[in-house]
């Protein structure tokens, strides 16, 4: 069905509408992440911008017109015509390997979006923010972060950003330069397996000691955003309803073992 | 009802649809892309694909209810409410169904074994003429859907999966199972039923999510 989206009108109270259209996408700049994970940068014509937090469809058609169709968390900032998705390749997967290893600049692929009211930040949102993303998980929260500051929005953000060891980062560089610069953007990294020889922490999977130093660094959070794996949500979640945070102010998104 | 009678019939939807079809103007092919060796053989709907596991979406926090504490609330549309215990829900005849699951995330699951309490026992004593239900659960969570869709035979309140209780983070102890609409109208931790006149839209429905849902039609989002 085309021609039903509404115009972007972005009140707080309606969240706008998701296009039902399929957009050409197709591959401009790649870059890989770490081994197994890389960020596609497409040039959408139509696409006109969305919110942090939201995804995509993707959908891939093979020459005999088989298809196949996920979501993936956008990573970028809105902006028209251009979105960057960063794709973790799933073992056995039918997706994820043709978006990591085998599709080049200049492949096409279709997409719709953005899709996802809930899992959202923009920057008229009360804060202070907590981020707390485990392995790939990063990505929508790297959405809200680009989107503050697109924004030039000071609302306190803190980070704590899961990963089995510094090799694991996602846009490694750009969130320490982001945080030493902006004394509001609170960046800690929580290492599972190894993290670097100065590390205080050591390695190992979230404490209550991880969540405490949310609170501290920014006053308590408004709203808490967590992505990850599941065992992963499903704990950090634990730890902050421990620590009083209340059940409303927590957002989840999971993916679970399967995928591809 | 046995095992097989209570399996949904599948369609015989193929997904090798051809690129672009019904999606007028747009044709792309992906270059490189051949998809899975092994496609699935028994159909699922357009846009899906199978998986053996079992994942979770939730959008908060996984609420623990005790099922000392635990209530199912059946609300007509005059007010009147009538409250099922879990020592009430167990003396009910429960069957086991064996169903597939399409979650609009894109995995579907088939061959699923649950035990559970068909909706039309659960409301057997109700005379109501409401033509809609909203379905609320522990934890805030709510979906709409035609009360049609919750009788004869197609829907239940699930408490075992896979011959155990049902853990906490797939909606134990209890969750609506609706197997043939996306697996978010099987509400997680379900408390009550809520019949109405009106089809008032639930949590997903609206964020954007389509108000009805059948994976056949693909009906993921609004004006799909």
């Amino acid at each position: 069905m085309q021609g039903t989206r509404e115009a972007t009108s972005q009140t707080p109270a309606a969240p706008r509408r998701t296009p039902s259209r399929w957009l050409r996408a197709r591959i401009l700049e790649t870059r890989m992440e770490t081994r197994s994970a890389r960020t596609l940068v497409l040039d959408v014509p139509g696409w006109d911008g969305h919110d942090a937090g939201q995804h995509v469809d993707v959908r891939l058609t093979a020459p005999d017109g088989y298809t196949a169709q996920r979501s993936y968390s956008i990573a970028s900032a809105a902006t028209a015509d251009e979105l960057e998705i960063t794709v973790q390749k799933v073992s056995g997967g039918e997706v994820s390997p043709y978006l990591v290893e085998t599709a080049a600049v200049g492949d096409e692929f279709e997409l719709r979006g953005p899709v996802g009211g809930w899992f959202r930040w923009r920057a008229v949102d009360d804060g202070p923010i907590s981020l707390i993303g485990g392995g790939s998980g990063i990505v929508p929260l790297m959405a809200m972060i680009r989107a503050r500051e697109q924004a030039g929005a000071m609302t306190p953000f803190h980070l704590t950003y899961s990963a089995r060891t510094p090799d694991h980062l996602f846009y490694a560089h750009e969130l320490y330069r982001a945080a030493e610069a902006d004394p509001n953007l609170q960046v800690v990294y929580a290492f599972t397996r190894a993290g670097i020889a100065s590390d205080i922490r050591r390695p190992g999977r979230l404490t209550s000691n991880d969540i405490a130093a949310i609170a501290g660094s920014n006053g308590a959070p408004a709203r808490t955003f967590i992505c990850g794996p599941n065992g992963f949500v499903e704990s950090a979640t634990q730890l902050l309803l421990d620590a009083g945070h209340a059940a409303s102010s927590i957002r989840t998104e999971r993916f679970g073992p399967s995928g591809g | 009802m046995d095992a097989t009678n209570g399996r949904l019939a599948i369609q015989s939807t193929d997904n090798r649809v051809a690129p672009g079809e019904g999606k007028p103007g747009v044709s792309v092919i992906s270059r490189g892309f051949g998809g899975r060796e092994d496609r699935p053989g028994r159909a699922v709907p357009p846009g899906q694909y199978l998986t053996d596991d079992f994942p979770v979406l939730s959008a908060g926090p996984t609420p623990h209810i005790d099922t000392d504490d635990w209530r199912l609330d059946v609300r007509d549309v005059d007010g009147s409410t009538t409250s099922l215990t879990w020592a009430q829900l167990m003396a009910l005849p429960s069957e086991e169904v064996t169903v597939d699951l399409h979650c609009v995330t894109r995995w579907s699951k088939h061959d699923t074994v649950w035990r559970g309490v068909s909706i039309d026992t659960i409301l057997e004593d109700s005379e109501s003429e409401a033509e809609y239900a909203l379905i609320r659960s522990y934890g805030d969570y709510s979906t709409n859907l035609p009360l049609e869709d919750l009788l004869d035979g197609k829907a239940w309140i699930a408490f075992e999966y896979d011959g155990d209780d049902l853990p906490a983070e797939h909606g134990g102890p209890a969750r609506l199972l609706v197997p043939h609409l996306y697996l978010w109208k099987s509400a997680k931790w379900v408390n009550a039923i809520e019949l109405r006149n009106d089809d008032e839209p639930g949590f997903w429905e609206t964020l954007g999510y389509h108000e009805y849902g059948d994976p056949w039609l693909e009906q993921r989002y609004i004006g799909d």
